[in-house]
Formats: C-alpha cells, structure tokens, sequence
C-alpha cells in the first residue's frame, strides 16, 4: 500500500508531467486564460489519462511485449511487436476519448456541454501519450500504472489550474507590451516549475 | 525558386513561428534542449517526419473522408514516428536513450497535426513539402538557439566541445546552473518571444 502512496505522491509532485517533464504544453499555455475551462480540462485530462494508461499497460503486456503472445500459442512465444506500440497507444487513446465523449454525451450531458472542445483536443494531449510511454519505459505492473496514471493527471490538473489562477491576477500588472501574452505565459511558468522543483528533495 | 515558394518555406523562420507565434510544439522544445546534441537529433526527426507526413497527408487529401481525418492522420503520422524511432535506435542508440520517450511524442507533437489540418488537407505536395520543411525550420531555429544557450552557459560547452573552461575543471567559468534545469528553457524561450516581438511588433497579443 505505501509502495502505491508513494508512486502517487512522486507522479503528482515531484515528476509532474507539466512542470518536470514539459508535456501536454501546447494546451497547457493556450487554455489556461481562465480557471474554469483550466478546470474543465483538467478534469478531462485526469479522466482519460487514468483510463488510457492501465489499458495500454495491458495491450502492451499481453500483445506485444517479447513473449507477451505466448498465451495464445506457445509457438507465438517469440514475437516481439514492441515496435507497433506507438500505433496502439495512440489508436487506443484516440478511441478511448471517443468512448468517453459519446458516454458524457448520452449520460452527462451538463458536463459535456461544459468540457465542450477540450475532449477530442485530449487525443493529442502529449501527457496522454506520454503518460503511457513512461508506463512502457518504467515497466509499471497493471495496478502501479493505474495509479501512475491517476496521479500524473492530477499533477497536470493541478498545474494547469494554479496556472490559470495566476493569469488571471496578471491583467493588474503592468507588463512591457512586447512580453504580454505568451512570452510571460513562459516565464510564470519557468517560475512555477522551480516551485516545483522544491519537491524534488522529497525522500520516498 | 518562385517567390510564393520561397515564401511557403522562409516565412516560419520568424514571421510565423511555429513555436513563437502559432504556440505549436513545445513540449518537446523545452524538453530536449539541455544539450545541442540531443537537440539537433531532435530537429532531424521533427523535420523528416513533418516533410514526409505533409506530403503523404496532400497526396491522399482527396481520399481521406471528413468524418475520420483525425485517425487517418494519426495513423500515417505514427507509422512515420516509428520508421524515425528504429532508424535512430539502429544508429544513433546512445542518443536515442537520452531522447527517451520524446521521439514517441513527435505523434502528438502539435506541428505535425496542426501543419496536416491547416496546411497539407488543402494544398498541393509540392506546397506541402515546402511549408513542412519551412515549418521544420522554423522549429529548428528556436530549438538550437535555446540549446546553444543552455549547454554554453549551464555547462560551458557547444556541441560537447568545451568553450568556457568551469571553475571546478581548473578553468575560470562559474557555470549558471539554472539553465540546465526545465525551468530555464522556459525563461529562454519567452525571452526569445519577447525579443522576437520587440523586432515584429504586429506579432503582441492584444489585451485578452
């Protein structure tokens, strides 16, 4: 159980996806304007990415890992088709969201109508795919990466809204003209990660 | 050369930076440009795979039905990321492990989509493979720029090559540790857009 607390805690601070590793930046800057659609998002991104990464984890051990065939013929033992997995995380992430947004659409749809554009946008959310690429990488089992997933969503969401927060106080500053926007957007957040970066000393 | 091709392909260096301008791409430039090395491997796969998913993406324009672009785009975009992947684990392996999962996430890096959707689904091959590698470029500038300065100032060395001799190797450069962490790629780069945009003023965002 500590085993799992701390894969969490270590997913949510100390690696963030956002903050540590710079994923999922593209929609990272440009939907973060406002708290709400950064909480929309957020939500979206801990949803599917808790789901996407335990079903990658499983087409990934029981379908092309080397040996991973061997359930189904003995004489399969030896293929390894590790080299398609980008295809099938990708196939899988990009049909997952179509499941959920269908899913929202037929049985909630308030927060549909709330999360709006920022599902399909999902599909090509690099902490979606990234968060499954890291699971291959660290050889998580099926229950770690669950948890890894759930946790690295939430580090994201986390990032994304405390972003938002601070941007919306930023009209009351009084900003060069050229370094509005963007530019700063970069800056709070090079700030925001040396934050961060005081959880890394965490001992787990 | 053609003036509306030179244009295609010199336009994303500055005035319509991938990066800068259209906000495409950056989880991987922040990522990979601790060291120009691994930088430079990365612009090389990101210019292929664009180039090469532009002109696929135009020459099946015709055929890709509305509803299912998104797959099909993927799904040619991923095959070409997994052609890079082995090309780079069979020559370049040392890199390619310090690249880590980032070769992968050339897939949803935003300018290969966003170049596909709003460039290559309504012009010509040629044009594509043009506004690919302009596109490409453009990516490329930013990315060595801000590995230049990370590696020179976080280690004293270009390319591995050392230019500023570090106190701790006898030398007398105190070298700047913060830009060899993720958050000084992010001073960098928004420095570099505020730089870009006192030069291209018509680029500020208006007050939003």
């Amino acid at each position: 159980m500590e085993h799992y607390l701390n894969l969490a805690i270590k997913a949510i601070f100390v690696e963030n996806l956002a903050l540590a590793f710079f994923l999922g930046m593209c929609s990272f800057l440009a939907c973060s304007k406002k708290v709400n659609t950064a909480l929309g998002l957020g939500a979206a991104v801990i949803f599917v990415q808790s789901v996407t990464v335990p079903i990658n984890n499983l087409i990934y051990n029981r379908l092309l890992n080397e040996g991973a065939l061997s359930w189904i013929s003995p004489q399969l033992a030896g293929q390894d088709l590790s080299f398609l997995g980008f295809l099938c995380y990708i196939g899988t992430i990009a049909a997952m969201v179509q499941i959920v947004e269908m899913t929202l659409d037929r049985f909630f749809p308030a927060l549909y109508a709330a999360l709006g554009v920022f599902l399909p946008l999902i599909a090509v959310n690099c902490a979606i795919l990234g968060g499954s690429l890291f699971m291959v990488e660290r050889t998580y089992t099926l229950t770690e990466s669950a948890v890894f997933g759930l946790g690295s969503g939430i580090g994201w969401a986390m990032a994304i809204v405390a972003l938002a927060s601070i941007r919306e106080r930023l009209h009351y500053s009084n900003i060069p003209m050229s370094l509005r926007g963007l530019g700063m957007t970069f800056v709070l957040s090079g700030l925001m990660a040396i934050g961060f970066m005081a959880f890394g000393g965490i001992q787990l | 050369m053609s003036a509306a091709y030179r244009k295609t392909l010199l336009d994303p260096l500055f005035e319509s930076n991938p990066i800068a301008l259209q906000v495409l791409g950056i989880c991987s430039a922040l990522a990979v440009t601790s060291k120009m090395e691994t930088a430079l491997v990365m612009c090389v796969a990101v210019i292929c795979v664009l180039a090469l998913s532009n002109v696929s993406i135009s020459l099946l324009r015709n055929f890709i039905p509305g509803n299912v672009r998104i797959i099909v785009q993927l799904t040619i975009i991923a095959s070409l990321v997994i052609i890079t992947d082995q090309v780079l684990k069979a020559y370049v392996y040392e890199i390619s492990k310090q690249l880590s999962v980032f070769v992968g996430l050339i897939i949803t890096n935003c300018i290969i989509m966003g170049r596909a959707e709003a460039y290559a689904m309504q012009n010509g091959p040629l044009d594509s493979l043009l506004d690919g590698l302009g596109n490409g470029l453009g990516y490329s500038t930013v990315l060595m720029l801000t590995a230049f300065f990370r590696e020179v100032l976080a280690q004293g060395t270009v390319f591995g090559h050392v230019v500023l001799p570090k106190v701790s190797d006898g030398g007398w450069y105190n070298p700047n540790g913060i830009l060899g962490i993720p958050a000084g790629a992010f001073f960098l780069i928004g420095f570099f857009i505020w730089a870009l945009r006192v030069w291209k003023t018509d680029q500020i965002e208006a007050e939003g």
